[in-house]
């Protein structure tokens, strides 16, 4: 696979995986702002079967861009960008998110954590986040972090969190298995890295709002939120710790 | 006795149905035998009440169309369980090759950047 010439290879080859569906709006940005940041870094946009111009705009933003024919779903978006990270031979893979929350500033942060991890999960929850949840949504946040934290014997505050970087040891396992289900790229993901028993650290990050802001989430959602949460851990958790099946890839 | 040539119907016309599938290479013959089974079974005990009250008497179940109740909800969860472990298996297999896909669409596009190697 990695028939690469020597020369053009950079002694740390450092992905930046940008999962992205219809996010014309912002790609562009996101994808220029990133560069800026890591010049260093290659970009990839996974268009996630998006019908309006993301792709185009990525490639005119100079990214690399993979298309999915349909839409996957963030889980499939992202082990399409470990698979490339995995054969094209990366070290590092950070994931961000196309619709601008994710501040680049933050990516040599999250980059250095992996000297001493597989894992560093961006978490919004530090003294300095501008970033805020309250009522019962917060509630089922803590609960989720608290038994990822007791998993991983070590703190996750924010599991839910979708930027993050990824060392070899994790590049190698997601290539072969990322949920697809509903939190399963989240939540999901973190779950089963503990269980293969890799490093999962954190690191603060700043978290800008949406645009489009979020329906107002009331008890009823939360309860659900938490339901589809434990399903998430438990489907990745309860799964035989078998081998990696070779014929997933 | 009406019942029975309810019964024996619906089973001829599945089938019937089921045959007519195989034929035309609509189902394939691991799906088509378990329904060909299930309707020939049915077909059976439909012209043959007594094979049923026997069968009851043998296991002790005082209504023989209690067990044939019983029997058809336990073989219709077990082949809506099997479809549905086949539904999770196609769906992975087509994630993944939708992932392949665009990971190969990618390695032939001529625009790709860096690979200046070609």
């Amino acid at each position: 696979m990695n028939a690469l010439p020597l020369h053009t290879v950079p002694a740390q080859k450092t992905l930046i995986a940008i999962p992205a569906w219809n996010e014309a709006g912002s790609i562009a940005s996101v994808v220029a702002s990133v560069q800026e940041h890591r010049p260093d870094a290659d970009i990839l946009v996974v268009d996630d079967g998006s019908t309006d111009s993301t792709a185009q705009d990525a490639v005119r933003a100079g990214a690399q861009v993979v298309s999915l024919p349909f839409n996957v779903g963030v889980g499939g978006a992202m082990r399409t960008a470990f698979l490339y990270a995995q054969r094209e031979g990366y070290q590092a893979l950070v994931q961000v998110d196309a619709d601008g929350q994710h501040d680049p500033a933050d990516l040599d942060r999250l980059l250095e954590g992996l000297t001493n991890s597989d894992i560093v999960v961006g978490t919004r929850f530090h003294p300095e986040s501008m970033y805020f949840v309250g009522g019962p949504r917060r509630w089922a946040m803590v609960l989720l972090s608290k038994a990822l934290s007791w998993m991983n014997k070590g703190t996750i505050s924010d599991p839910t969190s979708g930027f993050r970087s990824a060392g070899p040891k994790a590049i190698e396992l997601f290539a072969i298995e990322y949920p697809a289900d509903y939190l399963g790229d989240t939540v999901g993901s973190l779950s089963i890295a503990i269980r293969q028993g890799l490093v999962i650290h954190e690191a603060p990050v700043t978290m800008y709002f949406r645009q489009v802001g979020r329906p107002s989430k009331n008890a009823l959602w939360s309860a659900l939120y938490l339901g589809r949460a434990t399903l998430a851990i438990l489907a990745t958790g309860l799964k035989a710790n078998r081998t990696p099946r070779e014929d997933a890839s | 006795m009406t019942a029975n040539i309810l019964a024996g119907a619906a089973a001829l016309i599945t089938f019937g149905f089921v045959f007519f599938l195989l034929r035309r290479g609509a189902l394939r013959e691991k799906y088509a035998v378990l329904w060909l089974f299930f309707s020939g079974a049915a077909l059976f005990f439909a012209v043959f009440p007594g094979a049923l009250e026997w069968l009851s008497g043998v296991l002790g179940v005082a209504q023989p169309v209690n067990l044939l109740f019983f029997v058809t909800v336990v073989l219709l969860v077990l082949v809506s369980v099997q479809l549905s472990y086949e539904l999770s298996r196609h769906e992975m297999r087509i994630r993944r090759l939708a992932e392949e896909v665009a990971l190969l669409r990618d390695e032939i596009n001529p625009n790709r950047q860096e690979r200046d190697g070609n």
